[in-house]
């Protein structure tokens, strides 16, 4: 399988403010939360006023950004334990904005990824969310055959984590489901695989 | 030409066939003895009688049995049909579109009585007679591109015209090449065709996107692809790419002629009127090597195109594995003569 | 491969004034084959022969997209003629035959929005007319926002105020009436797509309100509804054909070329859609670009005009046509 000249692997950007936006939605994961503070700087008067934020500290936790960026003082301030429980926040923020409403999501790759798919329920074109990648390479990978999710993988090839079979990772993503495509390597022929490299971080 | 449905299977036992005539209509894709990578995109007008351009959907001597095989797989899989919300109005523009082409140029199997928005719609070869209400979802069984697609030989495609893109936003898919509905789905036009060695550095996309983009209500368009597959099956989607992979080493040379199928992809591309989306039928056809080698100029011309092919696209393709026997296979049937430009046979 | 449009002949079935300035006109198919049907806010271009003179004008089909059957278009009367509208208010008659190019929508509206805010200025009102039929029909959330000279100039105001009550709003200017639009794109419920066809400032105005608002230019629609404007007549040099012609004071450049016997592509004569990007290959003078098309660098390169909607004021122009 070839993995060259891929034209669906997201493109992230440096975080920076949207000065025309009304009120700011900010989520951000683990180191995401640096990419935050790293705005500090450049934001115009008044804007962390009008900026809600969401912090889920992932492996950070130990290093307390989140209080650095209470710290801003947000307009709204919540620390979620995961991805999934910060969900339902996201969606009632999101439900209740309006247009000018500007949308920033700093981490992880599944992070930004949920963070989009989340958007799009809401008419929101992924191209206006302003991103931020920032820690962990490691990605979530769809398996292709099974359709479940195995988080956090940093190896070009790894097994399921629900069906067990051994997936090469594509470099082809999703934003839909906010994941990269596995897909079976030895399918061909059983047991027929190369060592799995480290590639991401 | 009487339209007769062969009783036939693309799975298991693998009783597939083509008749005589359905060997000499196989759209060829090859117009000359090396492999051009090109878009090659060209009006689709009606083309001789009895070709698969006779008509612009075509309803060949599989289409019982294609239907019967798209229901399995969607039985086990229901992902293989999927469509993003935004997308009814050109969900009833293709059912439209479908019903209208197959009752006019199929009269003796399909049959469409309008009224208003009251319609009915006859489908003798599946048996089936539905009364609906056009526009209202919950008169049909089920939503109305899954409804008339499980009637209409070929995946489908809707892709979304908006931002100056294309995106492919619903689609039935179940005889894909390799490519996965419920992963893409959501992606535009580039991002889709993330995978494709060489077409994005050649422009390929670029030029075929702004072409699509100025697509006429009433003026398709269509071009040819191929790719090979190791037994008559319909799909080799990655989701069964489990069951399929170990084909690829069942090959022999005895039995390579029999089981290596040539697939082509008569892919076409309409603008929808109501919903302004794009439709992107692609019709798969397969022809086994034995069969193929029966029309004296493609047995010739197969194999010099084959030879000619850049490694990355064997590899793309999914050649890799096999290509070498089915060139020492073929080679038996090239003569070194010279052959006739196009790909019809002479 | 670029594809130009192809015309077909339509019948003059029915012609109603709307208004003192806007008359309504429907046209039908001349044989059995039905004409194609469009998605709200397609426009068709309309063919016009007047005497030796070939006009070519964009008009926004106003009827249903719903059903099949005829073609409505509204034309107003353009205060400085350049021939097109007069020919049709003054001329043209039930009966006669016109031909027309198959629809083309350049004004789509974007089926994932949670809520449509339509902006109307004037004639600005006819692609609305078809996307609100389909609004309704699949009752999804809209809104329209109509601007008026005065009460005589309101087009389809009784048929939208039937058609559609709570959905749609005037704004007379005559009556000291004005849409507010900082005030309106502040409180849309996020993922609104909003809409805006009508004259330059309305359209400026809108967008640049919604802009400062924080609104995303995926969000924006607009269609900007200017004919040719008419100018000064210059002389222009068509290096491949060989050709120097004369472009007159109420002729466009493209309809000039045109009726020198070169086809150059077009979609939207508007100067909105870029089909008829030309390259300039001399240039002794000024270009005038009225077109929404090139960017300011283009412009400033200056070679690149948009022959559908920009002139020449100057001594030598030579096109690569
Ligand atoms: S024809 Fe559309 S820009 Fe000139």
């Amino acid at each position: 399988m070839l993995a060259s000249g891929i034209k669906s692997r997201p493109v992230y950007g440096r975080l920076t403010s949207n000065p025309q936006a009304r009120s700011n939605i900010m989520v951000a994961d683990a180191e995401g939360a640096l990419a935050v503070l790293d705005m500090v700087a450049d934001a115009p008067d008044g804007f962390w006023a009008r900026t809600h934020i969401l912090y889920v500290p992932g492996g950070s936790a130990a290093q307390d950004h989140g209080a650095k960026l209470a710290a801003l003082a947000p307009f709204s301030w919540h620390e979620s334990p995961t991805v999934p429980a910060m969900l339902p926040r996201l969606r009632a923020l999101l439900g209740a904005a309006r247009m000018g409403t500007q949308l920033y999501l700093a981490g992880t790759e599944p992070l930004i990824g949920e963070g989009i798919r989340v958007a799009g329920e809401f008419g929101v074109d992924h191209a206006g969310v302003r991103t931020e990648h920032r820690g962990s390479l490691a990605r979530r990978v769809q398996c292709v055959h099974c359709k479940g999710i195995t988080e956090s993988v940093t190896m070009s090839i790894v097994p399921c984590a629900h069906c067990g079979r051994h997936l090469f990772v594509r470099d082809h993503y999703s934003r839909r489901i906010g994941a990269f495509q596995g897909v079976m390597i030895d399918a061909e022929k059983p047991g027929d695989r190369p060592p799995a490299e480290e590639l991401y971080r | 030409m009487e339209l007769a449905f062969n009783e036939e299977t693309f799975r298991d036992d693998f009783t597939f066939r083509n008749s005589p005539h359905a060997i000499r209509r196989f759209p060829f894709p090859f117009h000359e003895d090396r492999y051009m990578y090109a878009v090659n995109i060209e009006p689709h007008v009606p083309g001789p009688k009895g070709s698969v351009y006779e008509f612009p959907i075509d309803v060949d001597e599989h289409y019982v049995s294609e239907m019967r095989d798209r229901a399995l797989v969607l039985r086990e899989d229901p992902l293989r049909c999927q469509a993003l919300p935004h997308m009814m109005t050109a969900q009833w523009d293709l059912l439209e579109l479908l019903m209208t082409a197959m009752a006019r140029d199929y009269p003796e199997h399909f049959a469409l009585t309008r009224d208003g928005d009251r319609w009915h719609w006859i489908n003798r070869p599946l048996g089936l007679d539905q009364r609906f209400v056009f526009g209202d979802a919950l008169t049909l069984p089920c939503e109305p591109m899954e409804y008339v697609t499980r009637q209409s030989q070929g995946d489908f495609a809707l892709l979304d015209h908006r931002d100056g893109n294309l995106w492919m936003d619903a689609g039935m898919i179940t005889t894909q090449a390799d490519w996965s509905l419920d992963f893409d789905i959501g992606m535009n036009f580039f991002e889709w065709h993330g995978p494709v060695p060489l077409a994005h550095e050649m422009g390929v996309f670029e030029r075929a996107l702004k072409y699509l983009l100025e697509l006429r209500v009433g003026s398709p368009v269509r071009r040819l692809n191929w790719t090979m597959t190791v037994n008559p099956r319909l799909d080799t989607s990655p989701e069964r790419y489990p069951s399929w992979g170990p084909d690829r080493l069942s090959l022999t040379p005895d039995n390579i002629g029999r089981k290596l199928h040539l697939r082509v992809e008569l892919q076409s591309f309409w603008r929808l009127p109501r919903s302004n989306a794009i439709v992107f039928p692609i019709r798969c056809y397969l022809i086994s090597l034995e069969d193929l080698v029966t029309v004296p100029k493609w047995g010739r011309r197969l194999p010099r195109v084959l030879r000619s092919l850049p490694q990355q696209l064997v590899d793309y393709k999914g050649l890799t594995r096999y290509r070498d026997m089915a060139l020492e296979w073929l080679a038996r049937y090239d003569d070194g003569a010279a052959t006739s430009p196009g790909g019809a046979p002479d | 491969m670029s594809i130009r449009p192809r015309s077909s002949p339509v019948r003059v079935a029915e012609i109603v004034p709307v208004t003192p300035f806007v008359k309504r006109f429907r046209l039908a198919a001349t044989d059995a084959s039905p004409l194609p049907r469009y998605s709200g806010g397609a426009h068709i271009v309309v063919e016009m022969r007047d005497g030796g003179v070939v006009r070519r004008n964009p008009y926004s089909l106003t009827s249903s997209p719903l059903h099949d059957g005829d073609y409505e278009i509204s034309v107003q009367r353009a205060e400085v003629s350049r021939g097109g509208s007069v020919f049709m208010h003054d001329r043209v008659r039930v009966g006669d035959t016109l031909a027309v190019s198959a629809p083309v929508n350049l004004f789509m509206l974007d089926w994932r929005a949670r809520k449509h805010v339509l902006v109307a200025g004037g004639i600005g009102i006819t692609p609305f007319l078809a996307q609100m039929a389909q609004l309704s029909a699949e009752g999804r959330p809209f809104e329209l926002h109509y601007c008026i000279r005065s009460p005589e100039r309101g087009a389809y105001r009784e048929a939208l105020e039937r058609c559609f009550p709570g959905h749609v709003r005037f704004y007379c200017a005559s009556k000291g009436e004005r849409l507010d639009v900082t005030q309106l794109v502040a409180s849309q419920p996020l993922g609104t797509h909003l809409y805006v066809c009508g004259p330059t400032p309305l359209i400026d105005a809108t967008l640049e309100a919604a802009r400062a608002a924080g609104w995303p230019g995926h969000n924006l629609h607009a269609e900007h509804f200017a004919a040719p404007p008419s100018g000064t007549p210059f002389d222009v040099y068509l290096q491949r054909a060989g050709l120097r012609v004369y472009v007159g004071e109420h002729e466009s450049l493209l309809e000039a070329i045109e009726a020198a016997g070169v086809e150059v592509p077009y979609l939207c004569r508007g100067g909105a859609c870029g089909q008829c990007e030309t390259a300039v290959l001399g240039c002794d003078g000024r270009l005038q670009h009225h077109d929404h098309w090139l960017t300011t660098a283009d412009r400033a390169a200056g070679r690149k005009i948009m022959p559908c909607v920009s002139r020449f004021d100057g001594r030598e122009l030579v096109l690569d046509l």
